[in-house]
């Protein structure tokens, strides 16, 4: 066996676990680590600027790949700046394992240099966390902290590591463990027969039914179960802001996104339908609107394999806890039998229905007069630039919406953004994370003027690594989803959202970082230079478009209403 | 309602604050916790009241189940069960109380437990109840200061918590 340091044990760990890239920040209590790394080129270190991109970037690339992914960072400061990361992560249920430099566990409680109780600070926002008691621990704990970031609801996992630990003076015998076995850690698979069946039957006796699918048939892998569930069923299907590309938005019987700022078509069948089959779903309160008015006549059918998450928000008549994949796979078996039938006659007056509410093409969109650009119609060039072909990560506000809203993503993991947590901020560094996951592939972060300049400093890290992602900013010149809100609900007032004066030129900035920039102002050289942008293919292009400033999100739900009453415009409402 | 909720804990470092936390981060109550190792050394036993409807019961028990670290859990307050408490107090007890309160103390089945010429100390265990009814029998006026251990308690019958 061979003999190797706690820094040594932890980078081997990581290889033999199949981890490739690192995304991280070294420190001092970091260091026999980043030493330990050096030493090797099994497993490669992404160096950003930020250790909160850190994070981000491990999670876009954890989005898009299906694989967890990996942060390192050292005690106090960088510790703490991950927190945001690790809590949109947690939030959004996506695989990470983070590393955390520790002081020496000598001093650990000293209030030494850089020290911050990492485990406790980060305690609320991980799915499990271990500090190393043991160097010679560190593999276990490695295989552990996998096994559990990766399993059952996936989300991040917290290693902290006391510098002691990796002292390169200390060799152990190394092996990595090949299984694992925790006895308070159980994963449900199988979903019960019994309520399958149940939902089932009811699913197929249903008149007005809809499949409400989230980031969990994502994460589960089980889009495709689900589209073809969908469309044996020929049952209308909306997608969650998370679940985007579960089920293919070009696809007839796709109603778009609900809750929020989703589809009149997609809101009014939620509302009106009488069976819900919720599938890897949380009933979260930016799609219900009020839990009391909540789909006053539907049986609620809900798939999720966190326990937890059933009848939190919405009591499910029917609750399924399993894999969203054995579950569909049951269910697929199920209605393929000869005498499952759905009810054709009432399906045909429910799809007549829908197709009145999807006429009034809620997501038109009026042109603006003067050459004027409407923040939708960046989104539109940018799908037509890229033939729906990219990976679209986003930020926070209005631009994340319309991207949501106009960018038809037929795929799974194609759309990365925060939406749990709601993080400015993440689209770029996650984008990163999908360039350095898929190389040749399209990786378009679609941003705000405002989201952009929160990782601002990761351009650097682009030039690094050659990484050519394209940065396209919906400039409004305002935070402008908080300006909405200010317009809607608080007379115009606009404290503290706009700042057009001080706004940077992103074009001499980004060529200042060595990159290309263009600015876009008129719609009708909007194709032309997006493409051209686009064209520029081993390059980071920031493209700066400036969009009307004055356009709100629409349809958005009335606060306290039922999911069908929503603004259309701001003059129509429900 | 109020719940008595049993857990067997890994006995591990941050394992309690892993369930604390759980408890004021999601906004649910405790009213009483009690911690101590089992016989099984690598495991501690917790026994938390708390108060909520069925809902949030529910919520409670499934968020608990989900720390990594909580390996098996019961609702004692779901079948018949025994709940104890135990209660150190010391009591003004001068002239005429003194009778009094060593009356009261038996009919409790209490013991005095330390003896000054103006305080006794009293032990008293039993189902939190009954140790608040003690509590007002004696007056508030001659207590000095109370020291509950918080509730614990095992289910009757066959059924047992063991991994
Ligand atoms: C870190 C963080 N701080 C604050 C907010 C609140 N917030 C939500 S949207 C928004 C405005 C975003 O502005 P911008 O990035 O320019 O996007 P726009 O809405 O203008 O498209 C703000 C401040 C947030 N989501 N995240
Ligand atoms: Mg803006």
């Amino acid at each position: 066996m061979e003999l190797l340091s706690g820094g040594e044990m932890l980078i081997r760990a990581l290889h033999d676990e199949g981890v490739e890239l690192l995304f991280g920040y070294p420190g001092g209590a970091a260091l026999h680590i980043y030493d330990a790394i050096f030493n090797q080129d099994k497993v490669a270190h992404i160096l950003v600027r930020h250790e909160q991109a850190a994070t981000h970037a491990a999670d876009g690339y954890a989005r898009a790949t299906g694989k967890p992914g990996v942060v390192l960072v050292t005690s106090g400061p960088g510790a703490t700046n991950a927190i945001t990361g690790i809590a949109t992560a947690f939030m959004d249920s996506v695989p990470m394992v983070v590393i955390s430099g520790q002081v020496d566990s000598s001093l650990i409680g000293s209030d030494a240099f850089q020290e911050t109780d990492m485990v406790g600070v980060s305690r609320p926002i991980v799915k499990h966390s271990f500090m190393v008691q043991n160097a010679e621990d560190i593999p276990m704990v490695v295989k552990k902290a996998f096994h559990i970031a990766t399993t059952g609801r996936p989300g991040p996992v917290v290693i902290d590591v006391p510098k002691d630990a990796t002292d390169p003076a200390r060799k152990f015998e190394y092996q990595y463990p090949s299984t694992v076995k925790m006895r308070s850690y159980s994963v449900p698979s199988k979903g019960h027969t019994g309520q399958i069946k149940k939902a089932v039957e009811i699913l197929l006796a249903a008149k007005r039914p809809i499949i409400y699918a989230g980031g969990g048939v994502i994460q589960g892998n089980a889009s495709e179960l689900l589209t073809q569930f969908a469309r044996k069923l020929g049952y209308p299907v909306t997608n969650t802001l998370m679940g985007l590309g579960a089920f293919p938005a070009p696809d007839k019987q796709f109603l778009g996104m609900l809750g929020m700022h989703g589809t009149y078509e997609a809101n009014n069948a939620m509302h009106f339908s009488d069976v819900v089959l919720g599938i890897g779903v949380r009933f979260d309160d930016r799609v219900t609107n009020a839990v009391s008015k909540f789909c006053p006549g539907a049986k609620i059918l809900h798939v999720d394999i966190d326990p937890a998450s059933i009848s939190k928000t919405v009591a499910a008549d029917v609750p399924i806890v399993g894999s969203v994949t054995s579950v569909l796979e049951e269910m697929l078996e199920l209605v393929a039998q000869a005498d499952a039938k759905v009810d054709r006659k009432s399906l045909d007056l429910w799809w007549q229905q829908i197709e009145g509410w999807r006429a009034k093409q809620c997501l038109k969109v009026t042109p603006a007069e003067n050459d004027v650009i409407k923040p939708q119609q960046v989104v539109e060039s940018v799908y037509r630039v890229t033939g729906g072909e990219a990976y679209v990560s986003s930020d926070v506000g209005q631009h994340q919406m319309f991207a949501a809203q106009y960018y038809h993503f037929d795929k799974p993991r194609r759309w990365i953004n925060s939406g749990g947590l709601g993080t400015m901020g993440f689209g770029f560094p996650a984008a990163m994370g999908v360039q350095l996951a898929f190389p040749d592939a399209i990786s378009v972060c679609i941003t705000g003027e405002g989201s952009i300049q929160m990782c601002i400093q990761e351009l650097a890290t682009c030039l690094q690594y050659g990484l050519p992602v394209k940065i396209v900013c919906l400039n409004n010149e305002s935070l402008g989803m908080v300006r909405q809100w200010q317009d809607m609900q608080y007379g115009g007032r606009y404290s503290n959202s706009t700042y057009s004066e001080s706004l940077p030129d992103f074009v001499k900035l980004v060529e200042a970082y060595g990159h290309v920039g263009v600015r876009i102002e008129k719609l009708s050289e909007l194709d032309q230079k997006m493409t051209e942008a686009f064209a520029l293919k081993d390059r980071l292009v920031f493209i700066d478009v400036a969009v009307d400033p004055s356009e709100h999100v629409y349809p958005m739900a009335i606060k306290g209403g039922s999911m069908k009453d929503m603004y259309l415009s701001k003059t129509e409402r429900t | 309602m109020r719940h008595i909720i049993s857990i067997l804990l890994e006995n591990e470092p941050g394992a309690l604050s892993r369930v604390v936390g759980l408890f004021s981060q999601r906004n649910y109550n405790i009213e009483s916790l009690t911690v101590a190792p089992t016989e099984d050394h690598t495991l501690s036993r917790l026994t938390i009241t708390t108060i909520g409807d069925d809902r949030k019961i529910e919520q409670i028990t499934k968020h608990l189940n989900k720390l990594i670290d909580v390996v098996k859990l019961v609702d004692l307050t779901e079948g018949s069960h025994i709940e104890r408490e135990l209660m150190l107090l010391k009591v003004k007890a001068t002239g005429a109380q003194r009778a009094e309160i060593k009356r009261t103390t038996d009919i409790f089945r209490g013991q005095i437990v330390d003896v000054t010429s103006t305080v006794y100390s009293i032990q008293l265990t039993g189902a939190s109840d009954k140790l608040d009814s003690f509590l007002a029998a004696i007056g508030n006026a001659s207590v000095l200061e109370v020291a509950r251990t918080g509730v614990t308690g095992i289910s009757r019958g066959e059924k047992v918590l063991s991994l």
